[in-house]
């Protein structure tokens, strides 16, 4: 069958004075019916432009399409006219995108978004419209769709917006849909069920979907075809299993090995180490509502019993609302909670005042998930470095000297001191923020969701820092996280999350061999690829 | 390592890297900085600018057109404009930069207190609301009529309606610093709550503050004018540009130039002050644009 | 959505209050003696008494502002000194020119400003923009009295189009309304249009930059509809917004215009009650004023209602 899609030597130039000439260069792929081709790469890889070209959203200001041929059903596209492109959008191709929170309309209805494809493109009256707005609503499974129909964005749950995405790329039966990181910022179990959605479509409508994604879980779950991209080249393709059993380029081989594996590793029980950080009850409950709106009651997190050992990782897992970044906010006192007790070495200090916490504030740090708001860009990594010990007397040359020994264990020149937080990368910056806790020399690490923002190669780089750090000065780690995949590697013992409870909890390799409750069952099932074995390669 | 470096933010240092690329890039902006420059030499050398006495009298040379010997013509009373729009700019300046200066910085320390003491932050906004809803020339008008007219009274009296603004724009800084990542970690590293407005609020407030300051001082002048326009604002011994409008009403027919003349001077310093606050604006804070 | 409603007018009674207690506050804590500086620098002993007693300023402070706030609820707004009339009625007198020359003056910006808004928006960083954001600017700074003496010069005095000064009801001569009006309206409208467009535009273009936008465009759908649905009526929340602030402006420019062109509306009481040192009817103008400035944002915060979902449920 011909192919849906052929994408010829297309280049795409940045404007002067970007970090490289072309965003893509010499790309070249095809997408056939019913197949689905993933376009895999880290940030910077090109995925998302080439994907932009194809459909012609390329901000014309920034970037060029310097050559190359993009064919959709034989008819070539980079030469058509706006109103031509405009014609086959929503109608021959069609896109989703990541974002399902900001990707709809938050004024105009949800069906009324998805008529609006059929009002661009075709002559049907109102009723006829809504009719098979109604109908493709079914058939993206979305409950209730003649209620729905009528709701707005806002009253939707992030799985529902992007079902009604899909519903309005896949109304008018397009030969092609462009799907970019559709799933990537949904919850693993939500992930699961777009994804089944997505090949059940393809498998009835016999659309070619292009599917940009970073993950390899998941281009391992409904990959027909793979294609990996690196600083804006292809520098490998082929079908799933040659790709990824029998990668030939390096690059890929290494992005393959870097995807921690779903099985955890055998770990050493660490029984007689004492307990560090324990929490009892721990409860923390929002309460909103006044005089004239509805009382509405949250609990974020609801008696919680955790405990780490010296030298142990403790990994919560779990998804959106589960309360396992509450918990950890709790334990660094960054908010106050409601109830219960949360034990440092038997100190409780969940009632302290702020003035009786600050001795303890040093036995806790923190590292959160996102590395660009974690470091004032104001200040030069040197000070936010030294600020803590220098609150807690240390002299400035004392701590700055600190600073440099830790710089060099995090694995940076300590002369980057005077640089400022804009001049790093993001793993960088990670290892700054992972030095700056270690400066106040404390028994606790708490790590909010510390490599979620990561490229995986920097993933795996940052979480074995961790693990050095951990070692060397016997932390106690608390590691959150909604990554399975990461959880299973890094963790002696996990705690699950859900709804603000602790549902299961025990050494990592039992809980992942055998799943008590149905909830852990639950998101164990739905991570993508969980039956395929990652860096086993057959070369 | 495919792991790139972060955007750029802007920092002091390299904020206006060489002037002669920025010199083409923003052209309305240099200009009005050079306006901006040429009044306050103006305001400062008034006495040598080719001006004599701006409270000179002088009955027998009244209502004369302008010429070689009084370049923009006089007034009524015989006082030559182009001295006394000179000296104008002294009084426009000193009221545009006081009140710039007392309205940030009075603003800045509540705004900050209220942004971070939430006890004090319903009472604070709703005290600024109401100041809000007063117009704010009608409030200067009740301050000025209250107090006896003089300089200082009129910058009091435009000081005050400024503040409310201020104070939002401060607050609305601090709520969105303040549950920045890296305010958490300098709360887990012990630092007191003062240091932390200092260290790592402030200096986020700063940008838009410095925008703010220029619309203020250009509103300010504006405001001071329309207040010695309608007798409510800086004694008419005092040459300012809006006392000169007002003592020409009578004779706009015959000699429109004695309103024309301070009024194309105000609005020229008024536009300046303003445009640099829009490239500063753009350059700085981008996002104040969509504030009032 | 009532209780919505309710809400927001229950908030703005602690707002009215801090109105209340600021003008009633201004005259007693200003320096030295009010009723001195009321009754002017040749006022004889007598005449000051006589001023205190008037206003009230021989009583005990609390009693003052309890019998105040009790007079201001049944909406008495004192007496002019001068005139002996109550407030409310002089206000009563004067309040159809400057309501017709205020009413002109928003229709006639909010109909020029915002196409020139989404035109800048749309047409951001060409000559178009730098066009409407030039005349914007120029309209914000040049004062309004001085854009009237301009008007005036050129189009009353120079091009005899317009008459120079006055004011004709519409109700008795339309043609003769509109012509005295046009001018008026010109000189305060162009500090309104100056705002809005300028907010307009930076709000279209915040816009532009969302996510929705862009899935707009992915559809098919054409620029001009992207614009004006998807665009506008998201960034309809802040451009009604700074049109209520912008009243604020309005009323500080009604003043000023009035007394340009001669109309006499409530700006006029104001200039007089200055020069006669009228004191109570400045008081009674800035308490109106203000409640009608905070009525008119009450309005537009239940309209938010109606542009935005999110708020209404």
């Amino acid at each position: 069958m011909p192919p849906v899609l052929n994408v010829e030597n297309l280049t795409v130039q940045l404007p002067a004075g970007a970090d490289r000439l072309n965003a893509v260069e010499d790309v070249s792929f095809s997408v056939a019916p019913g197949e689905i081709v993933c376009v895999v790469g880290e940030s910077g890889s090109g995925k998302s432009v080439t994907a932009h070209s194809i459909m012609g959203l390329l901000p014309r200001r920034q970037f060029t399409i310097a050559s190359g041929r993009v064919l959709l059903e034989g008819g070539e596209l980079l030469t058509k006219s706006a109103a031509e492109m405009r014609a086959i959008r929503g109608d021959r191709i069609s896109m989703i995108f990541q974002e399902p929170m900001t990707a709809l309309n938050p004024v105009m209805k949800v069906g009324d978004q998805i008529a609006e494809v059929l009002d661009i493109h075709t002559d049907l009256n109102e009723g006829e419209r809504r009719a098979r707005a109604l109908e493709v609503m079914e058939a993206v499974r979305l409950p209730d769709p003649e209620r729905m129909i009528d709701a707005y964005p806002h009253q939707l749950s992030g799985g529902q917006r992007q079902r009604i995405m899909i519903a309005a790329a896949l109304v008018l039966d397009p030969a092609l849909l462009i799907a970019d990181e559709p799933t990537t910022a949904l919850d693993v179990t939500t992930q699961a069920q777009i994804l089944k959605l997505i090949k059940e479509l393809r498998e009835r409508r016999n659309t070619g979907v292009l599917f940009i994604t970073h993950d390899f879980g998941v281009v391992a779950e409904v990959a027909s075809r793979v294609v990996v991209m690196q600083h804006g080249k292809v520098v490998e393709q082929g079908t799933t299993e040659e790709v990824l059993r029998r990668p030939k380029h390096d690059y890929t081989r290494m992005l393959i090995r870097s995807v921690p594996s779903l099985s955890p590793p055998a770990r050493a029980p660490i029984d007689n180490e004492p307990i560090v950080l324990q929490t009892n009850n721990l409860t923390k409950t929002y309460v909103s509502g006044g005089f004239f709106a509805k009382r509405r009651v949250v609990e974020a997190a609801k008696d919680v019993n955790l405990l780490v050992r010296r030298g142990e990782t403790l990994g919560v897992v779990g998804e959106s609302g589960s309360g396992k970044s509450t918990v950890a906010r709790c334990i660094a006192r960054l908010i106050d909670p409601t109830d219960g007790a949360i034990l440092i070495k038997g100190a409780d200090v969940a009632k302290l005042s702020a003035s009786a916490l600050r001795p303890h504030r040093k036995r806790v740090q923190i590292v959160f998930q996102d590395p660009y708001r974690s470091l004032n860009p104001r200040r030069n990594v040197g000070a936010s470095i030294t600020e803590g010990p220098v609150n807690f007397g240390m002299s400035p040359q004392a701590a700055h000297e600190r600073a440099r020994e830790l710089m060099r264990l995090v694995g940076l020149d300590p002369d980057a001191l005077s640089r400022f937080p804009h001049q790093f990368s993001g793993g960088q910056r990670q290892r700054v923020c992972i030095a700056r806790a270690l400066a106040m020399e404390p028994e606790i690490l708490v790590a909010d969701e510390p490599v979620s923002a990561l490229d995986v190669s920097v993933q795996a780089q940052v979480l074995e820092l961790i693990d050095d750090v951990r070692k060397r000065f016997s932390l106690a780690v608390l590691f959150i996280t909604h990554d399975l995949r990461v959880a299973a590697q890094v963790c002696d013992r996990i705690a699950v999350m859900h709804k603000g409870e602790v549902v299961e909890e025990g050494a990592t390799a039992a809980v992942f061999g055998a799943p008590q409750h149905a909830y852990t069952r639950a998101l164990f099932d739905s991570a993508p690829g969980r039956n395929f074995e990652f860096g086993k390669f057959e070369t | 390592m495919t792991d790139t470096a972060g955007k750029a933010i802007p920092i002091g240092a390299t904020m206006f890297g060489g002037w002669r690329p920025l010199a083409a890039r923003y052209p309305f902006v240099v200009v009005s900085a050079i306006i901006i420059t040429l009044t306050v030499l103006a305001a400062v050398f008034a006495p040598l600018l080719w001006t004599t006495n701006p409270l000179d009298l002088n009955p027998l040379q009244r209502l004369r057109p302008p010429s070689e010997a009084s370049w923009f013509g006089t007034d009524q009373f015989g006082r030559d404009i182009w001295t006394r729009v000179v000296y104008g700019t002294r009084v426009s300046l000193a009221v545009g930069i006081a009140v710039a200066v007392l309205s940030i910085s009075i603003g800045l320390f509540i705004g900050l207190t209220a942004g971070y003491i939430r006890i004090l932050d319903g009472i604070v906004m709703r005290v600024m609301d109401g100041l809000m809803a007063i117009p704010g020339v009608l409030l200067a008008i009740a301050l000025v009529s209250l107090s006896g007219a003089s300089l200082t009274t009129v910058i009091i009296a435009i000081t005050v309606p400024e503040i409310p603004r201020v104070v939002r724009l401060v607050r609305a800084v601090v709520l969105t610093v303040r549950e920045e990542p890296y305010v958490e970690a300098a709360i887990a590293a012990g630092t007191s709550l003062p240091m932390i407005l200092i260290r790592h609020v402030l200096p986020n407030c700063v940008p838009a503050l410095i925008v703010q300051a220029t619309y203020v001082c250009a509103s300010a002048m504006l405001t001071e004018a329309i207040l010695s326009f309608l007798g409510a604002g800086t004694p008419p011994e005092i040459p300012s540009w809006g006392n000169m409008m007002a003592e020409g009403r009578a004779f706009f027919p015959i000699a429109p130039r004695i309103i024309l003349f301070p009024g194309a001077a105000l609005a020229l310093t008024i536009l300046a002050v303003n445009v640099l606050g829009d490239g500063l604006r753009d350059r700085l804070d981008p996002k104040l644009a969509r504030r009032v | 959505m009532l209780s919505f409603v309710l809400k927001r007018v229950l908030s703005t009674i602690p707002v009215m209050g801090i109105v209340a207690l600021t003008v009633f506050l201004l005259l007693r804590l200003s320096p030295g003696d009010p009723a001195a500086v009321i009754a002017g620098d040749y006022a004889t002993a007598e005449q000051i008494a006589r001023i205190r007693t008037q206003l009230g300023l021989d009583q005990p402070i609390l009693i003052q502002f309890v019998r105040w706030l009790g007079d201001l609820l049944r909406g008495d707004l004192g007496v002019s000194i001068f005139s002996n009339l109550p407030v409310s009625t002089l206000i009563a007198q004067r309040i159809e020119p400057t309501s017709m020359l205020a009413l002109t003056t928003i229709v006639f910006s909010v109909i020029v400003a915002v196409p020139l808004g989404v035109l800048a928006a749309w047409k951001a960083h060409t000559w178009v923009d730098r066009a409407v954001m030039v005349f914007a600017v120029i309209g914000f700074s040049v004062p309004v009295f001085v854009m009237g003496y301009f008007l005036i010069y050129g189009f009353a005095l120079g091009l005899r189009w317009f008459p120079v000064q006055g004011y004709r009801s519409p109700f008795t001569d339309p043609g003769l309304f509109l012509s005295h009006i046009t001018l008026p309206t010109l000189a305060l409208s162009a500090i309104y249009i100056a705002l809005i467009a300028r907010i307009t535009r930076a709000s279209v273009l915040e816009v532009l930059e969302e996510d929705y936008i862009r899935t707009a465009r992915a559809k098919g759908q054409a620029e001009t509809k992207v614009l004006l649905v998807h665009a506008l009526g998201n960034a309809a929340v802040p451009i009604v917004t700074v049109i209520g602030l912008g009243v604020a402006l309005l009323i500080g420019g009604v003043v000023v215009t009035e007394s340009v062109f001669n109309i006499p509306g409530l700006g006029r009481l104001v200039v007089d009650a200055i020069q006669k040192r009228d004191y109570p009817i400045i008081q009674g103008l800035i308490l109106f004023f203000s409640l009608l400035y905070i009525a008119l944002n009450l309005i537009i915060d239940i309209a938010y209602t109606l542009l935005d979902p999110r708020i209404r449920y």
